[in-house]
């Protein structure tokens, strides 16, 4: 039996996760034994996302937009309890004019609200969103300042 | 049939942050909820991109009041899975003690409050009175009641001598017991049981599509834990058990808050028993590039902190998620097809810390007919558990089964001793506003006349005598 | 009992409690006045549901943007004279906040303070002896 529990032929979600990716995987990095990071390309994101969250049923936790000088940065963080293993899909949005990316909200309600907030605060567009309404702003905030950006917030790339 | 809207918010007596929710109803049905955020939002992620490794935990710990230590706690953690910190022994159970004495203050917190939404105001003074040893306890080994400035990248920042495990135990000896109490209460208490249960349902499926965490997801039998899942601290080197409830209901959060309260006695017990000696701060002097998780289980849930370091002293980009994000976008699935009257139970139950996350403003869909606000909602609620409390006692004395159930008659026996709430008169009708209940010990007050008897009941520290001597002082 | 409290508090005084984006823990501790240790009433203070009714305003929070309007408002609703008191270091002087770029703070930007409580949080304690001097230094 595996520190995790798992018989030693059983696969781990981790794994099942990996492979089920295939040659959409840019890259596979852990840090620790807790923290996998896996890159994907923007398109292959929600594909990812349902495959881990739906199929393997992972704890959807949280996600981190962020500002580099090679683009958008969004990392979905999920979580096997089971496994003690949390597993972040990393995607970079190279276009700092106009960043989008297909919401992930049809397939995880529970990304609903982040994904406003880094639309927000971060200025990138989540495609199909339910609800792309406001969520932390109020209405008197200025269009096209986005105070997570590195740049001076102004929009411009 | 139209639909009404019903705004709750922005402000009353018992919830005064600024959040807003709207209600819209049809008849006494609530069709959707929407929940807006926004009038808490400080920015706080932008002005931590300005602090040092430092700095942050103290700012960090006023994103929430009352789950204020986890988010210290989860952020040097994700700095120390940078830096490959090996955090002290002796540190690690110090952590766990502060958390462990967070949860259990936010928990009677949580508890009082919720007495006041349904009337039992007796219920609301109590629990807040169990509270304030653990506070005092805070204040003995922290310096300060709220806010403890205890965790540092690497360590503790404060030692607990030996000296002081004495006076812990004492204050856990205290409070352990009325804690038991609470438990036999909420779980013999056929007024709660009829008033709690079958709210708020939250299935398991919910619990997964909207990431819901802590006694939420534990009250529908989701044992997520991040004290079990991804150990921190000294969680894996004491005994315990993750606390879970089947019912998906109000009440089943209920039950998960205070049996929790006795785990966390446990840990804490198990921690001061277990603590060894030697270093409390591994002095980390910088951290390399790179980027890191840490997690805490705060007592509304996973408080969940990433961070990335560019090798410098600030870091490069700081996430901060609180449970109660996650945990609000659980309210459609859980209060929609609720009376009104339930509408502001379920969403205290799932025990929002409003300052961690965000609070909107009303969001205006169009006209439709105000029904009212808070104060109609809070009458609403207490005016149902008046019904429920008069049907159990009218079922007493008309010898049929009561909702609550067989011989668990409200009031004078009937085969079953009184509980300890019946004993106290544990429900007081309350006018909206936080006065306390005319005192069960001074009857024959007048209205107007100040609850002496109540304040001297319970032993007031800060006498009319003292606050002249200090006001006097300066005239 | 002619102690000085009992003529600085003679006529009771109803407070309306304000959250402007405050992190909790000033308005938890404005509750536990209510509670059987400090027992606010005791001093004839009492909280109140409306602002119509209110002697005093108790603010806490640095004022975010959404929640200035709010404050302004409700200045305007309370019967006068109505006594602001700013609760806590980010009512003050925005404490910690004073970089977040939604903070338009403090409640001094946007009605008259007429006393200032700091702490980070005040003291249940310090609350009721900051609202007992504004009364004493008003009678």
């Amino acid at each position: 039996m595996g520190p995790d529990g798992r018989r030693g032929d059983v696969k781990s979600k981790v794994d099942r996760f990996r492979e089920g990716l295939g040659d959409r995987l840019r890259a596979w990095r852990e840090t620790t034994p807790r923290r996998a990071w896996a890159t994907v390309d923007p398109a292959a994101a929600p594909e990812a996302c349902r495959l881990i969250f739906e199929e393997l049923r992972a704890r959807f936790a949280i996600m981190t937009g962020i500002d580099t000088p090679e683009g958008f940065e969004i990392l979905y963080h999920f979580e096997f309890p089971e496994e003690r293993r949390m597993v972040t899909i990393r995607t970079l949005i190279p276009d700092r004019r106009s960043p989008a990316i297909d919401s992930v909200t049809p397939i995880i309600p529970g990304a609903g609200f982040i994904e406003r907030e880094i639309a927000e605060l971060l200025g990138i567009a989540f495609r199909g969103h339910p609800h792309p309404e406001r969520l932390l702003s109020d209405d008197t905030w200025p269009a096209g300042v986005f105070p997570l950006r590195k740049s001076r917030g102004n929009g411009e790339a | 049939m139209a639909t009404t809207k019903i705004p709750i918010g922005p402000y009353h007596p018992l919830l005064e942050e600024p959040e807003y929710f709207i209600l819209e109803v049809e008849g006494e049905t609530v069709r959707d909820i929407q929940v807006k955020l926004g009038g808490n939002h400080r920015g706080i992620e932008k002005i931590s991109e300005d602090k040092t490794y430092d700095q942050i935990p103290f700012l960090v710990e006023r994103v929430c009041g009352i789950c204020s230590t986890s988010h210290p706690l989860a952020f040097v953690q994700a700095a120390e899975e940078i830096g490959g910190v090996e955090v002290p022994e002796r540190a690690l159970y110090l952590r766990t003690i502060i958390a462990e004495l967070e949860r259990l203050h936010s928990h009677l917190l949580w508890v009082g409050l919720a007495g006041h939404f349904i009337g039992y105001n007796t219920v609301f003074m109590w629990a807040w009175k169990y509270r304030e040893p653990i506070l005092d306890l805070f204040e003995l080994v922290t310096g300060n009641r709220q806010n403890y400035a205890m965790m540092k990248v690497g360590g503790v920042r404060r030692d607990i001598p030996r000296e002081r495990f004495g006076k812990i135990r004492e204050i856990l000896d205290a409070v352990a017991p009325k804690i038991d109490m609470l438990k036999g209460a909420i779980l013999d208490d056929p007024v709660l049981h009829a008033r709690l249960k079958g709210i708020g349902i939250l299935s398991t499926e919910d619990v997964h599509r909207f990431g819901a965490l802590g006694p939420t997801a534990r009250g529908s039998g989701v044992p997520i834990d991040v004290r079990r899942d991804d150990p921190y601290a000294a969680y894996d080197r004491v005994d315990w058990d993750v606390v879970t409830a089947e019912s998906c209901d109000v009440f089943g959060r209920a039950v998960v808050r205070v049996l929790e309260c006795i785990e966390s006695v446990r840990i804490i017990r198990q921690s001061l028993d277990r603590m060894p000696d030697g270093p409390i701060d591994a002095d980390v002097d910088a951290l390399p590039a790179g980027e890191g998780i840490g997690r805490a289980e705060a007592p509304r849930g996973e408080t969940f902190h990433y961070v990335r370091s560019d090798g410098t002293n600030r870091p490069l980009r700081h996430k901060i998620r609180a449970p109660t994000y996650q945990n609000y976008q659980t309210y459609r699935a859980m209060v929609v097809g609720e009376t009104v009257s339930d509408a502001a139970l379920a969403t205290a139950s799932v025990d929002p810390c409003y300052s961690c996350t965000e609070r909107i403003a009303v969001v205006d869909r169009g006209s439709g007919r105000r029904l009212g606000g808070w104060r109609e909602i809070l009458r609403a609620s207490r005016e149902k558990t008046e019904r429920l409390v008069s049907g159990l006692m009218e079922a007493r004395t008309t010898s049929d089964e009561t909702a609550g159930g067989g011989s668990n008659a409200v009031g004078e026996g009937r085969g079953r001793a009184p509980t300890e709430f019946e004993r106290l008169g544990r429900w007081e009708r309350s006018p909206h506003s936080l006065n306390p209940p005319r005192s069960p010990l001074g009857g024959g007050k007048s209205a107007d006349a100040p609850p002496l008897g109540f304040s001297s009941a319970f032993g007031g520290v800060l006498t009319r005598q003292s606050l002249g001597a200090l006001v006097g002082r300066r005239r | 009992m002619a102690t000085l409290a009992t003529k600085a508090l003679k006529k009771s005084i109803w407070v309306f409690h304000l959250n402007t984006g405050a992190c909790n823990n000033c308005d938890i501790e404005i509750l536990d006045c209510l509670t059987p240790r400090f027992d606010l009433e005791r001093f004839g203070i009492a909280l109140v549901g409306s602002v119509r009714h209110a002697d005093a305003l108790l603010v806490t929070g640095p004022v975010t943007r959404a929640s200035a309007p709010r404050l302004r408002l409700l200045y305007e609703e309370a019967s006068k004279p109505c006594f602001v008191i700013a609760v806590g270091a980010c009512a003050c002087s925005k404490g910690m906040f004073k970089e977040g770029y939604n903070v338009v703070g403090p409640v001094d930007a946007h009605v008259p303070v007429h006393a200032y409580i700091p702490g980070c949080p005040p003291k249940p304690e310090a609350i009721i002896l900051g609202v007992a001097r504004l009364l004493g230094s008003l009678s």
